[in-house]
Formats: C-alpha cells, structure tokens, sequence
C-alpha cells in the first residue's frame, strides 16, 4: 500500500502526518495525530460521532481518507475550548446532562457548532433536523436539544452585548 | 492502491484509461469508502476530482445550468438562483443523507452509484437534466436517464467520467418537485420517489415529464404519466389518471422498506402530491 504525506492545519495550527492512502482521516487523526476526540462509531457515516469539520464543513471524518486533507483546514472537538474555558456549548451540555457515556458528545458538539454559526436562532425542528446525522444510543435527543437551544440563546445574549 | 487528485477532466479520464487494474473515481466518497471499507471493493487506483475547478462549481441562470460533478449536496443548498428555478431538483440533492453527508455527496456520485433507489435521479431526470461526459479522447452528452443501465451500472466505459450535468433554459412559469417516502422522517432510503417538471401557460400544462424511483431497476421516465397532465389545468380527473400511469409504470421488488403492492400503490399518491407542488410553483391555480 502507497502512502503519502500530508499537510494540514488543525484547529489553527499545521500539522503534518504520513499515512496510507487507503486510511480514513478518522485513523489519522486519532491514530497519527493524537486527536482521540474523534470516536469511530460505525465507520460508514451514519451514526456522527467522528464530525469534524473540512475547510468549514461538517463531515463524517470516517468518510474522508487522510490524503484528502491535504491542504485542508480541519475542526475538531478540541478546537472548541479556548485553553480551559469551555466553549459555551460544551458548558451546557455539562449543564443539561446531554451525555452520558460521551462516545456520541463530541461529534454532536462539532455537528452543533456549525449549526449555530449558520444559524443562531435555530427552532427545535431546525435543530432535530441538523443533529439527525449524530446518533446517541444512552442520553436520547433532549437534553441534547435543549443544550443546543440554552447556548443559542447565551450566544445571542453575548453578540447583542458586543453589538452594543 | 494509488491515489491521484489531477487538476483536469482530461487527465482525470487518461488516468482511468491507463490503469490496468481497477480504477474508481472519488468525490464525495459517500458510496465509495463505505464499500472499500466493507472490503466490497478493492481498487488499485482512486482518482479524486475535488481539484478539478471547473467540476467544483455552480454556474448559469435561466438560460441553463451546469453543475460541477464533485459540488456537494451542501452548495447545491446554498446556491442563490438554483432552488428558484429548480426547487424539486434542489430539493431532492438536499434528501440525502444527514449534514455531514451533504457535505461530501455529489448528485454525480448519486446517479454513478446507480442505486434505484437513488433520489437525485427522478429529480434530475424529469427536469430534462443531461450529462457531460468526458473519455481520453471525446467528451459526449448524454440524457441522464440513459447514464443508469441496472442497479449498480452505468453506460459509462472504464475511461469515461462525468464532468457536470446541465439543466435547461427554464422557461417562465415553470416547476418542479420531488417527494420520497421513507419509513421515518430522515436519512433513509426512498420506498418511492416521485419527481414532476412542468411549464404552464394560463393555467394548462404545456409540457410536463414525469419520473419514478425505487419502483424498477432504474429510475423511471414515465410519458404516459406526463400526456395525462399536458393539456390540462390539473384537475382531479387528469390527477388520477397520471397517478394511475405512474402505478402501471412500476416494476419494484418486495423488500423491507415496502412491498410490491404498497410501492406501486404510493407511487400513484406521491405522483399525484409532485404534480400539485410544481403546479403551484408554477404559477397555476387548482
């Protein structure tokens, strides 16, 4: 099996790792890089839990090979805390208690993310409707929902303050 | 197994004809990696067409589309003039897969994977969408129902790839729609797709084309299901009888997701459904 070398940036910085063509960017990262925030759930893109985002979208790293990412810029689930202050979205989901076992949460914060960039007021449908290709097997969508829904609100809250 | 990412269609193809073993090409890899990782598929060569510029873009108006064969479901979203000239067609790009796989699949990816169920297909289809397909040596368009010859083949050769798929001039007073059933409410794979197209002129139906999935081995062009409605204001009486074409027209198979029975059934009732949609977006009244 060939292989290639690849450069990337993630979370803002550049990164560098080789590895076979065949290889998920999933493996790569988790295996290469050290980014175990990605979870492989199903590995055939149904389940979310291994979102990252590529040049700004959200994809299902599972469904993309490591030498795609070259020249990419790629988001992770540990490029949301800013040092040790969480990102907001993560601090409500400790608030509601939207996980529980976690194999699913950074992939739901990754997917929610990108949700509320596009859209900062989101309804609840918006919202079951982005999250839908993220999967939970334990917690169940609620506490997840009201989560997304709390921190849209804070955000909203906090960009009013700013424009003000 | 190789991996090339070539900056042209031309190269893209050549490629694909100098391999000696088996060559895919990678877009949105939705289809693709999922099969390779199953270890359904073992290629020797993967050809990436994201770098290819002219397949990443979205370009036209009124006077026709082209899309690029590696623009994800995701652009086809967001395009500003697309989905008002084309909302069936956009819509039925957007009913594939969750965010994360719109981010990636491609509406070529959807019609080469060839599955019948495809959704993108009927859509593409009844909007009188061709394809344009590029060899080592000539390029060739074709109309997409002649691209899907069974489940899982296509008429391409082993060195032809498509480029783009092109929608027509729209017409004023045009419409289209797609609908799907599905046993939930997202990420599944149509029971039935139904797609309609159609101009109207004072409230009759000039032209209209009319196209099934999930009922046959390929998606379905269905003529008498669109002569039922040109010529009229699409009353009731001319509703029932292209739902009626629409369920003649069906060859499903029985599986888990419907019967024979149901699939011919409800492809009469999202018929029906597609055609008072793009009625509507028409501009005619009912």
């Amino acid at each position: 099996m060939s292989g290639a070398h690849v450069s990337t940036t993630i979370n803002g910085d550049a990164v560098q790792f080789a590895c076979p063509n065949d290889e998920s960017l999933l493996d790569a990262l988790r295996n290469r890089v050290g980014l175990t925030g990605v979870k492989e759930g199903c590995g055939t893109g149904d389940c979310g839990a291994c979102s990252i985002t590529l040049d700004g979208r959200l994809v299902c790293s599972c469904l993309v090979l490591g030498v795609e990412a070259d020249g990419k810029e790629i988001g992770t689930v540990e490029g949301l805390a800013d040092g040790d202050k969480l990102h907001p979205l993560q601090e409500n989901f400790i608030k509601h208690a939207a996980l529980q076992c976690g194999i699913c949460t950074p992939g739901f914060l990754v997917a929610a993310k990108v949700l509320l960039e596009r859209n900062p007021d989101p309804t609840e449908q918006e919202i079951r409707y982005a999250l839908a290709g993220n999967l939970c097997r334990c917690t169940g969508y609620d506490k997840i929902v009201r989560a997304v829904q709390a921190t849209a609100k804070d955000l909203r809250k906090k960009s009013k303050k700013k424009s003000r | 197994m190789r991996y090339e990412a070539p900056n042209t269609t031309k190269a893209a193809a050549t490629l694909l004809a100098a391999e000696k073993g088996k060559a895919f090409v990678l877009a949105g890899g939705t289809d693709l990696l999922v099969r390779m990782k199953a270890g359904m598929l073992e290629p020797d060569l993967l050809v990436d067409i994201k770098q290819i510029d002219k397949m990443r873009t979205i370009a036209g108006n009124s006077t026709g589309f082209t899309i690029g064969a590696a623009v994800p479901g995701v652009e086809i979203g967001e395009h500003k003039t697309l989905g008002k000239l084309w909302p069936g067609v956009v819509e039925a790009a957007q009913l594939i897969g969750s965010d994360q796989v719109q981010g990636r699949c491609t509406i070529v990816g959807n019609l080469c994977n060839a599955s019948p169920a495809a959704d993108t297909v009927p859509a593409l289809i009844a909007a009188g969408a061709k394809a344009v397909v590029v060899g080592k040596d000539k390029r060739r368009t074709m109309a997409v129902e002649k691209i899907v010859t069974g489940p899982g083949s296509t008429s391409l050769t082993k060195s032809e790839i498509i480029e783009s798929i092109k929608l027509p001039k729209r017409d004023r007073n045009s419409g289209d729609a797609y609908l799907r059933f599905i046993p939930r409410t997202e990420m599944d794979i149509a029971v039935v797709g139904a797609a309609v197209n159609l101009t109207v002129s004072r409230g009759v139906i000039k032209s209209a084309r009319v196209a099934l999935g999930a009922v046959a081995p390929t998606a379905l062009l269905v003529k008498e299901a669109a002569d039922a409605i040109i010529g009229s204001k699409l009353d009731d009486a001319s509703l029932e009888r292209l739902a009626a074409a629409c369920s003649a027209a069906c060859n499903p198979i029985d599986d888990k997701r419907g019967t024979i029975h149901y699939r011919t059934k409800v492809a009469g009732v999202l018929g029906r459904r597609a055609a008072t949609i793009a009625y509507e977006r028409a501009g005619g009244k009912r």
